[in-house]
């Protein structure tokens, strides 16, 4: 009989109307990394929360055995005292701390007097040293990336002792060199005899590091595949999570590319805003035609984003120059607003931080971009308003009861719908797309991918940023790379390769040491 | 389906319920000091006064709204600013004899400027409102008081109170009752119900969805009641008080403002995601600007309604108003993080501080209890919007 570590069996739970949990069971080995998929809504993160006691005991139905006994959770900090470890997706960290005091936040190291600082820094630089981080424990963590913070956070898990550690979504704002790093480290630690739960949506990367992989639908338990051989199927797994066959990831598209340029930028150069002599986007060109899906390639901090905000009213950086036609046209735009009103849309890469107001309704947000054209001298047609929501509704199939929810009820899928009918009711000619699938499912992803192709083949030009490479090889129609602010190549997608591109970011990081050895 | 259908209704009862939560409050206080006081607070008097007492809470609170909409940011200042401005007043008036219009002109003109002034290190230099406001409010209290050189300044005026504290009366028809207050309110209780109906088959005609006509008409009925019965108690009092057609005039437009206009919508914007507001193409510095600039000018325009109902100006004129003003919209249902509110919710939420205020005077409670109640009741009303959104965010 296997080491089961843990045996979560028949849990059920219930929220007011919907059965979040239907009899889901789980069995995690000892000392093996199990996967956790499904589509969003499919009970990954509630099930996860029963086992970290986030939703006391008593709350739902079931037992669960943990190291042989049976645990009822009534806190986390319950859970933790076992040497379970929750991180999840949206990390747990005080941006004005240090990683130091964000490590033993809630667990200090006392000394005679209060805080005993010498030991808490000094048992910090260990554990960040097993994952891999240089920083001094003293950084704040405001000043380190995205992906730095989720190797704080394992670092802290490990300095609780965690024998299981689950992890929700950790790969999901990192790039592609990020994750594969923390990938490995689970694969270290296991060697080490650690047990981790991974819930994620990127089936690469659980078929590179899962050795069981659980599928979750509706709140119920499909099936668990062994992936001790590394030879799982995804197509298999997609087909569990979304309970239909997927035949195609990425929809076709009738190419219908005409030869007029819709956006065309010559050497483009930002400067960051604060740092006003480091340079974030350096001596970029380039173009998009009408018709066209455009691709940017590049590591998290290549400029991508940068590049976009910038060319969008000057939403970032300063000392902006280069010159940049819209149509054909120059133009200067000052602001977002004149960005706008020339036909460039930009749809950020946070929905929740920078896209959408959650707390307002769909129909407000839909309109949001340009109010205008549902007003007249400045008075709201709410009736206009109410039939635009209405057409995106059912044109963009956005599920939701009413266009007057909230939009904080809705599914991350149908949150980035929304964000598009806010962008598509704007009229742009340009349509800059940041990471427009980031953290949604399978299915939701698919309907994304339909809606972008529908707007291309429309005559609209779209700019996709995008840190998941075999997404950009099946949507676009040519692909930028980008690294350290510069654009270092620009291949037709027929003829990309992930290896290409990422042979095109290592080649430029290589050229750049040598030059900085000769300027030296 | 069938469970879907229960609890979609379900659902709309406990969303109606807690849209009404307010008036619901509003109706219990009132009965229960009406109760209290034995009915003196139905007395005619009382209640042509209960609105004229909180004139400055209704009007300021119209302000104040704006101002929490962009993210919970208060004005602390506005109590200041209405004894500056009721000052300068109060002292263009006795010192220089200057006609009563031009000093109103003069005083809304320099209110803007004080707002401006606000609106400037707020919205453009982005010092945070509650410690902009809080320099404001020692500094145009201390220049208020300097103008008044630490006396009262009586305010002799005929015209100057006659444009804010005189009452409508048309000789034909009013002697002993003020026939022509209950007049103008059955007039306007028609024409509410006209209107409705008009709009309604105007929807109808363009095919737009409809609020249920049992709803509809209910509430129309509700209010028209209301505004009978309080046409009838003018009419046996003095008639139609002129600061009443004042208060209305801000109520209106402001009501006006944040739900029908573009203008409008930004306030919620950017209290709901300032950085969203901006990236859709939205100035919010203009937004915070502008919610500062119209708070003084409101501020500054109560203290020409107080000025004129009190008759007389002091350094302590009103001192801790901007609590009052703030208090409406909290009880009214504005949400302490911003990008919530409504301005017919915090007129219910002044008229019930009113009603506390007034009952308890008239029960003859002790003005230091006054304070407990009040800071109670305002603790229960955040309380209560912070539980239930909190829950409903859940679902």
């Amino acid at each position: 009989m296997a080491d089961n570590i843990l045996v979560m069996k028949n849990i059920t739970k219930l929220y007011p109307g919907v059965k979040a949990l239907d009899n889901v069971n789980l069995t995690v080995e000892r000392g093996s990394i199990h996967a956790l998929v499904g589509e969003n809504g499919a009970g990954k993160s509630t099930l996860m929360n029963i086992l970290s006691g986030t939703i006391p005991h008593g709350n739902y139905d079931g037992n669960i055995l943990y190291d042989g006994h049976e645990c009822r959770f009534k806190s986390v900090r319950e859970s933790e005292k076992l040497g379970i470890v929750i991180i999840h997706q949206e990390l747990a960290l005080v941006s004005e701390l240090s990683i130091g005091e964000n490590m033993f936040l809630g667990n200090e190291r006392r000394g005679r007097f209060g805080i005993d600082w010498d030991e808490t820094y000094s048992q910090a630089a260990r554990l960040m040293r097993q994952v891999g981080l240089k920083d001094s424990p003293t950084t704040l963590v405001k000043d380190i990336g995205t992906g730095k913070q989720q190797l704080v956070e394992i670092a802290k898990a490990l300095s609780k002792n965690v024998k299981l550690l689950i992890l929700d979504e950790p790969t999901s704002s990192l790039n592609e060199e990020e994750s594969k790093m923390l990938l490995n480290m689970l694969l270290d630690f296991k060697k080490q005899g650690m047990t981790s739960i991974i819930i994620s949506h990127k089936l690469s990367e659980i078929s590179y590091v899962a050795d069981k992989i659980t599928v979750l639908r509706d709140g119920s338990t499909i099936e668990t595949i062994d992936n001790s051989g590394r030879d799982i199927d995804e197509y298999r797994i997609i087909r569990g999570m979304v309970g239909r066959e997927i035949t195609d990831r990425y929809p076709k598209r009738e190419r219908k590319i005409s030869s007029e340029q819709s956006l065309c930028v010559e050497n483009w150069c930002v400067c960051h805003p604060v740092y006003t002599e480091k340079r974030v986007v350096n001596n970029v060109s380039f173009y998009v035609k009408k018709g066209e899906i455009v691709g940017f390639s590049g590591l998290q901090g290549a400029g991508r984003t940068e590049l976009a905000r910038s060319i969008f009213g000057r939403s970032y950086g300063t000392a902006i120059t280069g010159t940049l036609k819209v149509n054909g046209k120059e133009v200067k735009l000052k602001n977002e607003r004149e960005a706008i009103e020339a036909g460039i849309a930009y749809l950020t890469e946070d929905r929740k931080e920078n896209g959408l107001i959650l707390i307002d309704t769909v129909a407000r947000n839909n309109t949001m971009a340009r109010l205008e054209k549902v007003s007249r001298h400045g008075i709201i047609d709410v009736n206009k308003e109410n039939r635009v929501a209405e057409t995106y509704k059912e044109k963009l199939r956005i599920k939701t009861p009413t266009i007057q929810q909230n939009v904080n009820n809705l599914s991350g899928g149908n949150q980035q719908k929304v964000l598009f009918s806010k962008w598509m009711f704007a009229d742009a000619d340009v349509l800059i797309m940041d990471e427009p699938t980031r953290g949604i499912d399978v299915g939701a992803k698919y309907e994304i991918y339909c809606i972008m192709n529908d707007l291309a083949m429309q005559g609209k030009s779209i700019v996709m940023i995008s840190s998941e490479l075999p997404e950009l090889l099946g949507m676009c129609d040519r692909i930028y790379v980008m690294n350290e602010g510069e654009l270092v190549a620009e291949m037709d997608a027929a003829d990309a390769t992930q290896e290409l591109i990422m042979e095109a970011i290592l080649r430029s990081d290589k050229k750049k040491a040598i030059e900085e050895c000769k300027g030296a | 389906m069938k469970g879907t259908s229960i609890k979609t209704s379900s659902t709309k009862t406990s969303s109606l319920l807690k849209k009404y939560t307010m008036t619901i409050a509003l109706v219990v206080v009132f009965v229960f000091f009406t109760l209290l006081t034995r009915g003196r607070l139905l007395y005619p008097q009382n209640i042509s006064n209960l609105l004229l007492q909180n004139s400055y809470v209704l009007v300021m609170a119209c302000g104040m709204l704006l101002c929490i909409l962009t993210g919970g940011n208060v004005d602390l200042s506005v109590g200041s600013v209405l004894c500056l401005v009721a000052a300068i007043a109060a002292q263009l008036m006795s010192k220089l004899n200057m006609n009563p219009i031009l000093t109103i002109v003069i005083c809304l003109l320099i209110s803007a400027a004080i707002g401006a002034w606000q609106g400037f290190w707020i919205g453009n230099i982005h010092i945070p409102p509650f410690i902009a406001t809080l320099a404001g409010m020692f500094l145009f209290r201390g220049l208020g008081r300097v103008l008044l050189d630490s006396k009262t300044v009586n305010i002799q005026d005929k015209t100057f109170l006659n444009i804010f504290t005189s009452y409508i009366q048309v000789p034909a028809i009013d002697k002993d009752v003020y026939w022509s207050a209950f007049i103008v309110g059955i007039i306007v209780a028609v024409a509410i119900v006209v209107f409705t109906t008009f709009s309604r088959a105007n929807k109808a005609r363009k095919g737009y969805e409809l609020t249920p006509a049992s709803i509809a008409y209910g509430q129309i009925a509700a209010i028209d009641v209301l505004i009978i019965a309080y046409c009838w108690e003018l009419a046996h009092y003095k008639g139609i008080p002129v600061m009443l057609l004042w208060i209305l005039l801000v109520v209106l437009l402001y009501t006006f403002i944040t739900s029908k206009t573009a203008f409008g919508r930004y306030f919620y914007a950017v209290g709901g995601n300032e950085k969203a507001t901006k990236l859709s193409g939205i100035d919010t510095r203009k937004v915070y600007f502008a919610a500062y600039c119209s708070m003084s000018i409101l501020a500054g325009f109560s203290g020409l309604l107080m000025a004129a109902r009190i008759g007389s100006v002091s350094g302590d004129t009103g001192l801790s108003y901007e609590m009052d003003a703030i208090g409406a919209c909290f009880i009214g249902g504005a949400s302490a993080y911003g990008g919530t509110g409504t301005v017919p919710g915090i007129v219910v939420g002044a008229i019930l501080l009113g009603v506390i205020n007034q009952g308890m005077s008239i029960y003859g409670l002790d003005n230091n209890w006054q304070y407990v109640i009040k800071g109670i009741v305002l603790l229960i009303a955040v309380v209560f919007d912070v539980v239930s959104n909190h829950k409903t965010g859940k679902a």
